[in-house]
C-alpha cells in the first residue's frame, strides 16, 4: 500500500478551509493560516509529482499515482484517483496558482465579521475541488467534482463580487450546471452502454466499450456541450465576461485559469477517450467552432473597454486555439493545445492579477480612466506588459511554444485552417498592445485620483515574481513539461485509432506510432 | 372463494402490530384531549404521540421482517416494501411532530390557532386567545393520519386501499385549517383540499368499480392473474386503471393534478405542510407502486406512456411555475410537483430498479422536506411567519447557521452532488434510462436546471441581499425539538449524498413485493 498522494492533496485543503471557517470572529490568522495550507498543499503536490514516472508506470499503465475503492457499489461508483501527464500537469498548475492567488488577494476583503474566514475557507474548498475534478478516472467521480465545485466558485463570485455580482454568480451557475444536468444522462448512458457492474464507472471499464454509433454520437454530443460551456466556447461562452468582470481577480484567475480547464481536459479525457468514432464524426463542426471562438473572442477583445472583460475575451480565443489543437488529432498539435493549458494558467494569472493591481489604485476598470500610467505605476505598468507579451505570444515566453506547436501541428492535416487560425496571433497582438497602450502610455496623467498611488508593493511583488519566472521558465525550457504531457497525448491518440499525417512526400513507409520530434 | 358460509379471515396480529400500535395510540390521545386539563394536554399529548410512534418504530423493526405475507384474506401485504416504507413514514413524522410541538417558550405565537372551531375575529376566537389555549387535537389527529398512510403502503386490495386513502386524508383536510395566523386563508385551504380530495377519492372509487367488473374482485392478485389470462374487457380494464392512478396522482400532487398544491401548503400550518409533503408523498406513492406494479402490471402497456407523459408534465410544470413564485412556501409547494415529477420517472421504470430508486428518492425528499418547512416557520416578521422572498433578504448575515442548513437544504432540492437529492435523481434517472426512457430523464435534468434558478434565487436573497430592504425580519430561537429536526435531516441529506451505499443497499434489498 503507497501512500495516498492523491487523497491527500484532496483532503489538505478541505481541512483548512475547515479550520479557517471555524477560527475565531476577528482572528488576525486567517490570511497566514489559508497561505500555510496552500503552501503545503502545493509541497505535497510537488511530492507526488516527483513519484510520477514519466512516460508511464512500472508496468506502463496510462495512471498512476491511483487509489481504487468501492464507493457506491449499487450504481457502479468507485473512489478512483490517478493521473497522467496530463492532468498531473493540470493539478500543478492549480496547485502554484493557489497560494499566488491567495497573497493576491490578501486585502480584498477587510477582517470584518468572518467574511474574511468565508472568502479564504472557499478558495481552500475550491483547491480540493479542483484537485478531485482532474484527478478522479471513475466517470460519475470526475461528474460530482465537476458540478460540486460549482458552489465554491458561485459563492466566490455573488458574495464577493462587484455590483452586479448576483447577476453574474446565477448566470454562471444556471449555465454550468445546465451543461452538467445534460452530461449527467450521458454519464448514465455510457455507463449502461458498458460492462455496469459494481465498478462499471471507471475510465478503464468504459474505454473501448462497444458502442453503436447512434449511441456513441449521442454520449458524445451530450459530454461536449458540457465541456463546450465549461470552457467556454462560442456560442455558450456568454457567461464568462460577466463572471470575469464582476468576480475578484484571484478568483477569475482560478475559474478562467484552472476550472475552465475541465472543458478542455474533459474533451481529451472522455470525449476522445470513450467515443474515438464520434469525435471523429463531429470534428468538422468542433473545427469550425473553434475558429469562430478564436475570432469572436479576439474581435470583442479589440473592441472591449472594460479590462476584465477584456481579458476574459482573450481567453475564449484561445480557448478556440486549445480546442483546434486538440481536434486536429496530431502529436504536435495536441501537446502544444495541453502545453497551452498550461501556459494558458499563468498568462491569465499575470493579465487579472496586475489588472486588478490596477484596478485597486484607480478604482476603475474603464481603460478610459487610464493613461500614462507607466509613469505613475512603472513597476505593476512593466508587469502588465510582460504579461500581455506572454499573452500575444512573445517568443521567448510560455505562450509562443505551446500557440507554435499548435500551429504546426494542425499544418500537418488542416493546412488552410493553420494558416487562418495564424491571422489570431495577429489579433491578439491588436488587442494586447491596444490595451497595453490605453493604459500605461500617453502623458503622466494628473488629478487627485492618482496623487497618492504607490509603485508595486512588496505583496505584489511576490505575485508577480513567480509568474513572470512561469513564463521565462516555460518560454525557453518547455521540455520537462512536453515530456509529461507527450505520452499522455499519445496514449489518447492511439485510443482514438488516429496516426499522425505523415510527410507528403514519404508517404509508404509512415509509422503507425506517430511523432518524429 | 365459492363457499356460502361466511369464513373469519386469518389475520396475523404480529405483522399488523405498528398499525395498530399507532391507531390505539392516536385513540388514546382523543380520551386525553377528553379528559385531560386544558393546561397539562400539551405536555401528556407530546411524549404520549411520540412514544407511540417510537413504540411502532422499534416493533416495525423487531418484528416486521420475520412476519411477512399477506394476511387479512389477502387483503394486506406486508412484505419489504411495506416495512420499508412504513418505517419511512414513521421516522418523518417523529421529526415532523417534534417540528409541530414547537411552542417557542411561549415567546413568540406557535402555529397553530387556539381555537380551530371558532369564526376567525370572532369573541370566541378572543377568548380562546385570552385564556392562552394551545391546539392539542394535532397530536391524535397526525396519529389516525400516520396510521393512515402505513395502511395504504400496505393494502394489497381496492376497497382498503380507499379505507386507508380516507383515514390519512381526513384528519389531513382538519390539520390544513387550524393555521393561527391568516385563518381565513388556512381555511380556504382546507375546504379546498377537501373538496379536490373529495374528487378524486369519486375518481378513484369509479375506477375501482370497473376493476371489480372487469376481474370480479377487488384484491390485487385477482386482478392482476385477470389481467394475465386476458379475460378481453379492455374497455373496463383501461378506464379503470387510468381512474384509480389518477385518484394517487392527485395525493402526490402530479400534473394535471396538482392545483389544489400551492394553496394549501401556503395555507396550512407550516409544520404541518412539511408534515403533509414528506409522509403523504411517501405513501401514495407507496400505495402506486403497489397498485401499478402488483395488480395492473400486466397491462403495463396501456399505463406507463400515461405515467411518463404525467412525470414529465409535473417536472415541467412544476419547475416553470415555481419561477414566477414570490413566497418561500408556495416555491417549495411548486417544486413539490416537480418532484412528484421525478419520482414518477423512477416509477415508470418498471422494474426492481423503479422501486429501489422510489423509495431511495422518497427518503430523501422527505428528510429534505421536514427540516425546510421547519426553518420557514423560524423566519418571522411581527410575530407572523415572513414568507415572502424578499422578506428573507440579508437572512445569512443575521443567522448565518439556519441560512447555512436552509442553502445546504435547496442545494439538495436543486440535485447538486454531495447531496442526497443528486444521488436520488441519479437513481431515478438511471432506472428510467436503463429501461428506455432517456428522454424522459433529459426532460428530467432540464426540469433540474430550471428549478436550480429559482432556489438559488432565495440562495442570492439569504446571502447578497440587503438586510435593510428585510428590517422586521427575525429568526426565532428554536427550541430543542426543532433544532433537532433540522440537525436530523440536514445531517441525513448529508449522508445520503457522501454514503449512501447502506441505504441504498436497504432499499433493493427490501424492493421485492409479495403479491
Amino acid at each position: 500500500m503507497s501512500f495516498p498522494w492523491l487523497t491527500t492533496l484532496l483532503v489538505l485543503p478541505l481541512v483548512g478551509a475547515l479550520v479557517v471557517s471555524l477560527l475565531p470572529k476577528g482572528s488576525t490568522i486567517v490570511r497566514p493560516v489559508a497561505l500555510g495550507v496552500a503552501l503545503v498543499t502545493l509541497v505535497v503536490g510537488i511530492g507526488a509529482a516527483t513519484q510520477f514516472r514519466i512516460g508511464g508506470g512500472t508496468a506502463g499503465e496510462q495512471f498512476q499515482l491511483t487509489e481504487v475503492y468501492s464507493w457506491i457499489p449499487q450504481f457502479g461508483v468507485s473512489y478512483a484517483l490517478g493521473v497522467d501527464g496530463i492532468s498531473l500537469s493540470m493539478i500543478l498548475l492549480g496547485l502554484v496558482l493557489v497560494p499566488i492567488c491567495i497573497v493576491a488577494a490578501w486585502d480584498d476583503v477587510p477582517a470584518v465579521g468572518r467574511r474574511q474566514h468565508a472568502y479564504f475557507a472557499l478558495m481552500l474548498a475550491l483547491t480540493s475541488m479542483m484537485v478531485g475534478v482532474f484527478a478522479a478516472i471513475d466517470v460519475f467521480l470526475f461528474y460530482v467534482f465537476f458540478e460540486a465545485m460549482l458552489i465554491p466558485v458561485y459563492f466566490l463570485i455573488g458574495v464577493f463580487g462587484g455590483s452586479r455580482r448576483a447577476r453574474a454568480a446565477t448566470s454562471f451557475l444556471l449555465y454550468s450546471l445546465a451543461g452538467g444536468l445534460i452530461m449527467l444522462v450521458a454519464v448514465i448512458g455510457v455507463y449502461l452502454a458498458g460492462p455496469r457492474g459494481t465498478d462499471g464507472f471507471l475510465l478503464s471499464n468504459l474505454t473501448g466499450i462497444d458502442l453503436s454509433v447512434d449511441a456513441g454520437r449521442w454520449l458524445f454530443v451530450g459530454f461536449f456541450i458540457a465541456f463546450a460551456i465549461k470552457a467556454p466556447m462560442w456560442p455558450v461562452h456568454t457567461w464568462l465576461p460577466l463572471a470575469a468582470e464582476q468576480a475578484r481577480p484571484a478568483t477569475s484567475v482560478l475559474l478562467v485559469g484552472v476550472l475552465d480547464k475541465v472543458g478542455t481536459y474533459g474533451m481529451i479525457r472522455f470525449c476522445l477517450t470513450l467515443f474515438p468514432e464520434a469525435s471523429q464524426w463531429a470534428t468538422p463542426v468542433i473545427l469550425a467552432l473553434a475558429l469562430v471562438s478564436l475570432f469572436v473572442g479576439a474581435f470583442l477583445a479589440i473592441g472591449q473597454t472594460d479590462m476584465l472583460r477584456l481579458i476574459s475575451y482573450t481567453s475564449i480565443s484561445h480557448f478556440g486555439f486549445i480546442v483546434l489543437g486538440i481536434f486536429a488529432f496530431t502529436t504536435v498539435s495536441q501537446t502544444g493545445a495541453t502545453l497551452y493549458m498550461v501556459n494558458h494558467g499563468f498568462t491569465t494569472a499575470g493579465l487579472f492579477l496586475v489588472a486588478g493591481m490596477l484596478i485597486v489604485r484607480r478604482g476603475s476598470r474603464d481603460l478610459r480612466d487610464f493613461g500614462g500610467w507607466q509613469r505613475v505605476t512603472p513597476l505593476v505598468a512593466g508587469a502588465l506588459f510582460v504579461s500581455g507579451m506572454s499573452g500575444l505570444a512573445l517568443p521567448g515566453l510560455n505562450s509562443f511554444v505551446s500557440e507554435f506547436l499548435v500551429i504546426v501541428g494542425t499544418f500537418g492535416r488542416h493546412p488552410w485552417l493553420a494558416v487562418i487560425s495564424a491571422i489570431g496571433v495577429i489579433l491578439a497582438a491588436v488587442y494586447i498592445l491596444v490595451m497595453y497602450q490605453k493604459v500605461a502610455t500617453g502623458p503622466r496623467p494628473t488629478g487627485p485620483e492618482v496623487e497618492d498611488v504607490v509603485d508595486m508593493s512588496g505583496r505584489e511583488k511576490w505575485v508577480v515574481a513567480p509568474i513572470i519566472a512561469a513564463f521565462l521558465v516555460l518560454g525557453f525550457y518547455p521540455k520537462p513539461v512536453l515530456d509529461l504531457l507527450e505520452p499522455a497525448v499519445q496514449q489518447t491518440l492511439q485510443t482514438v485509432g488516429i496516426s499522425d499525417p505523415a510527410p507528403a512526400v514519404d508517404t509508404a513507409n509512415h509509422s503507425t506510432e506517430g511523432s518524429d520530434h | 372463494m365459492g363457499g356460502s358460509m361466511f369464513v373469519a379471515p386469518d389475520i396475523n396480529y404480529t405483522a399488523l402490530l405498528p398499525m395498530i400500535i399507532v391507531f390505539v395510540g392516536g385513540l388514546v390521545g382523543v380520551t386525553v384531549e377528553g379528559f385531560a386539563s386544558r393546561r397539562t394536554r400539551y405536555a401528556v399529548q407530546v411524549p404520549l404521540s411520540i412514544a407511540t410512534l417510537v413504540l411502532a418504530l422499534l416493533a416495525l423493526v423487531l418484528l416486521g421482517r420475520d412476519n411477512e405475507g399477506i394476511t387479512a384474506a389477502g387483503t394486506v401485504a406486508v412484505d419489504g416494501v411495506t416495512l420499508a416504507l412504513q418505517g419511512l413514514v414513521l421516522v418523518l413524522s417523529i421529526l415532523g411532530l417534534l417540528v409541530m410541538s414547537e411552542r417557542f417558550g411561549g415567546e413568540q405565537p406557535d402555529a397553530f390557532t387556539q381555537s380551530g372551531v371558532s369564526t376567525p375575529g370572532s369573541a370566541e376566537e378572543t377568548l380562546a386567545t385570552k385564556v392562552g389555549a394551545t391546539t392539542t387535537e394535532v397530536y391524535p389527529l397526525t396519529l389516525m393520519s400516520v396510521g393512515g398512510m402505513m395502511l395504504f403502503v400496505a393494502a394489497n386490495d381496492l376497497i382498503l386501499l380507499f379505507v386507508a386513502l380516507e383515514i390519512l386524508s381526513l384528519p389531513l383536510y382538519v390539520l390544513a385549517g387550524l393555521a393561527r395566523r391568516r385563518r381565513l386563508l388556512s381555511q380556504e385551504a382546507s375546504l379546498k383540499y377537501f373538496l379536490l380530495g373529495s374528487f378524486s377519492s369519486a375518481f378513484y372509487l369509479f375506477g375501482a368499480v370497473l376493476l371489480y367488473g372487469y376481474a370480479g374482485s377487488t384484491r390485487f392478485s385477482d386482478i392482476a392473474a385477470a389481467i394475465s389470462s386476458n379475460v378481453g374487457m379492455d374497455g373496463l380494464l383501461v378506464p379503470g386503471v387510468l381512474l384509480v392512478t389518477v385518484g394517487l396522482l392527485f395525493k402526490v400532487g402530479a400534473v394535471p393534478f396538482h392545483a389544489w398544491t400551492p394553496d394549501v401548503y401556503q395555507g396550512a400550518p407550516t409544520p404541518v405542510t412539511g408534515f403533509m409533503a414528506a409522509c403523504t408523498k411517501v405513501a401514495a406513492f407507496g400505495a402506486m407502486l403497489r397498485v401499478l406494479y402488483v395488480a395492473v402490471e400486466g397491462a403495463r402497456l396501456e399505463w406507463q406512456p400515461v405515467i411518463a407523459v404525467v412525470a414529465a408534465l409535473s417536472m415541467v410544470v412544476g419547475a416553470l411555475l415555481a419561477i414566477v413564485q414570490t413566497d418561500v412556501k408556495r416555491i417549495l409547494a411548486y417544486s413539490s410537483i416537480a418532484h412528484a415529477g421525478f419520482i414518477l420517472t423512477g416509477v415508470v421504470a418498471l422494474d426492481v430498479a423503479g422501486v429501489s430508486s422510489t423509495m431511495f428518492y422518497l427518503a430523501t425528499y422527505g428528510f429534505m422536506t421536514i427540516p425546510a418547512f421547519a426553518i420557514v416557520a423560524l423566519v418571522r416578521s411581527a410575530g407572523t411567519e415572513a414568507t415572502l422572498v424578499d422578506q428573507w433578504a440579508g437572512l445569512g448575515r443575521r443567522s448565518p447557521w439556519i441560512a447555512a442548513s436552509f442553502t445546504f437544504l435547496l442545494m439538495a432540492f436543486a440535485g447538486i452532488p454531495l447531496t442526497s437529492g443528486f444521488t436520488g435523481k441519479f437513481a431515478v434517472f438511471s432506472a428510467a434510462v436503463s429501461q428506455g426512457w432517456a428522454w424522459l430523464a433529459v426532460v428530467g435534468v432540464l426540469a433540474s436546471a430550471v428549478t436550480a434558478y429559482i432556489y438559488f434565487v432565495l440562495v442570492v436573497q439569504m446571502w447578497l441581499g440587503d438586510p435593510s430592504d428585510a428590517a422586521g425580519t427575525v429568526v426565532v430561537r428554536p427550541s430543542w425539538m426543532t433544532s433537532f429536526a433540522i440537525l436530523v435531516g440536514v445531517a441525513i441529506t448529508l449522508a445520503l449524498g457522501v454514503m449512501p451505499s447502506p441505504v441504498l443497499d436497504l432499499a433493493q434489498s427490501t424492493a421485492a413485493f409479495l403479491r
